[in-house]
């Protein structure tokens, strides 16, 4: 084997210069060069670009979508903040309302205790001016009678003529009352 | 590989492998100084490795990738964002994504071959394939600056802006040098010189262990652990080359078309 290669070598008389390249080696590179380049423009750049791009696309398309769930996620959000501020203002206006009834039902019943009580002193100082009246009117007649009476025993049946009697009575309290006016004065 | 570069055994005197080892006799037909060789078999294999995994990594096209449609997406990813949109960027990088993207896995699969076992053999040790694929983006380069620019895209590209008029005869003849002669040359040479001496240090490790085992000398034959240790190194420090190679010569490539396209901003 080695002195094949030896014999062959020496054979080949100018083959010294490993600059001097084989032609056919060169036509087998060119060739298979080519070939290869065609297959890659033809198949696998085009093949290995498109998943890229169809992946981009995939990628850029979540996105999009997961940003429109964002939005619409804090969309409700805001319309949730905003029902619950909405909701707080309303429970504050009602118990507001709520207050001002109270007052305006405390203020009420105020007035109409003070109303009721202010009618029934005054009924009350009705029936005691006309039970008195009533008093004075039978104090009056029973006064008299009992005077009378008592008169009529002290100084005996003279005294039984209405009429006279009447008279005497009446300017009796009549001399009274002026008495106890002065008195009063 | 090693079989084939032994020294000669008999005598005391190593012979070390050299730049004719590289040639390995042809498959087809068997042996024979010239025909269907081994790079010529791997280069065509490597078409067949990347085409088939990345069309059974796209193939499927889940939004949710599986191991391996997110294997061939890193790896799309990478040339695609890392190299393509970093360097050329704006709207255009895409169309130049097959591009580089094929360049990119092309040479790292063929380089790589030199770091498998048995395969050991990084296709583009051997120049002509280097001189291929830099010649492609050479047309590549000018062609979308001739189309971009015109023909005032030479000028462009040769006559820098801002420069006083007194020193551009010495900047010209170097721009036109360094962008349109060199250029191409260094770009295939680079990847072609690393894979060379990367493969001759393997055959070199190699024939040089097989070579100490052999002696009669206990401490001699002591050595070869040395040496294997030594490749073991050189051969960690390979694969890392290949895979930069790879992503070298893409980069530049990008940086390259990017140049043509906004040749009148720079």
């Amino acid at each position: 084997m080695n002195q094949l290669i030896i014999s062959a070598a020496t054979e080949g008389e100018e083959s010294a210069s490993p600059l001097t390249p084989n032609v056919w080696e060169m036509g087998v590179v060119l060739v298979g060069f080519a070939v290869l380049l065609f297959i890659v423009v033809k198949f696998v750049v085009p093949m290995f670009e498109k998943t890229f791009a169809e992946r981009a696309e995939a990628i850029e398309g979540g996105i999009a979508k997961a940003e429109k769930a964002q939005a619409e996620a804090s969309a409700a959000l805001e319309e949730y903040k905003q029902q619950l501020t909405d909701a707080r203002a309303e429970a504050n206006r009602i118990r507001e309302e709520a207050r001002a009834e109270g007052a305006q039902i405390l203020a009420d019943l105020k007035a109409k205790a003070a109303a009721e009580s202010a009618r029934i002193t005054e009924q009350a100082h009705a029936q005691i001016e006309s039970e008195r009246q009533a008093a004075v009117v039978a104090l009056r007649s029973e006064v008299g009678t009992l005077a009378t009476t008592l008169a009529g025993r002290i100084v005996g049946e003279a005294l039984t003529d209405d009429e006279r009697s009447a008279r005497v009575v009446d300017r009796f309290l009549a001399d009274l009352e002026s008495q106890n006016a002065g008195a009063a004065k | 590989m090693i079989a084939l570069a032994l020294p000669a055994q008999d005598s005391g005197t190593f012979t070390p492998p050299g730049i004719d080892e590289m040639h390995l006799p042809a498959i087809l037909p068997w042996g024979a100084h010239e025909g269907f060789s081994k790079q010529m078999l791997l280069v065509i294999l490597s078409v067949v490795i990347i085409a088939t995994f990345f069309i059974l990594a796209a193939r499927k096209q889940q939004l949710v990738p599986g191991k391996l449609q997110f294997a061939g997406e890193m790896a799309y990813g990478f040339v695609r964002n890392s190299i393509a949109k970093d360097i050329i960027g704006g709207r255009d990088f895409i169309k130049y994504v097959p591009l580089l993207f094929s360049l990119f896995f092309f040479i790292l699969v063929n380089n790589i071959y030199g770091a498998i076992p048995y395969i050991q053999l990084p296709s583009f040790s051997h120049v002509g394939g280097a001189y291929v694929l830099a010649a492609i983006v050479y047309v590549t380069w000018i062609g979308i600056g001739l189309k971009k620019n015109g023909i005032k895209y030479f000028k462009l590209a040769t006559v820098p802006s801002g420069v006083p008029w007194y020193i551009l005869p010495i900047v010209v003849p170097i721009e036109i040098i360094s962008n349109f002669l060199v250029r191409p040359v260094t770009h295939s040479l680079r990847l072609f010189a690393t894979m060379l001496a990367g493969h001759l240090i393997v055959m070199l490790a190699g024939s040089g262990i097989e070579f100490l085992v052999m002696q009669e000398n206990v401490l001699l034959k002591g050595a070869s652990v040395l040496v294997l240790v030594g490749a073991v190194a050189m051969y960690m420090l390979e694969a890392l080359i290949m895979a930069l190679q790879a992503y070298v010569f893409t980069l530049l490539t990008a940086i390259y078309i990017e140049g043509a396209l906004h040749a009148d901003s720079h």
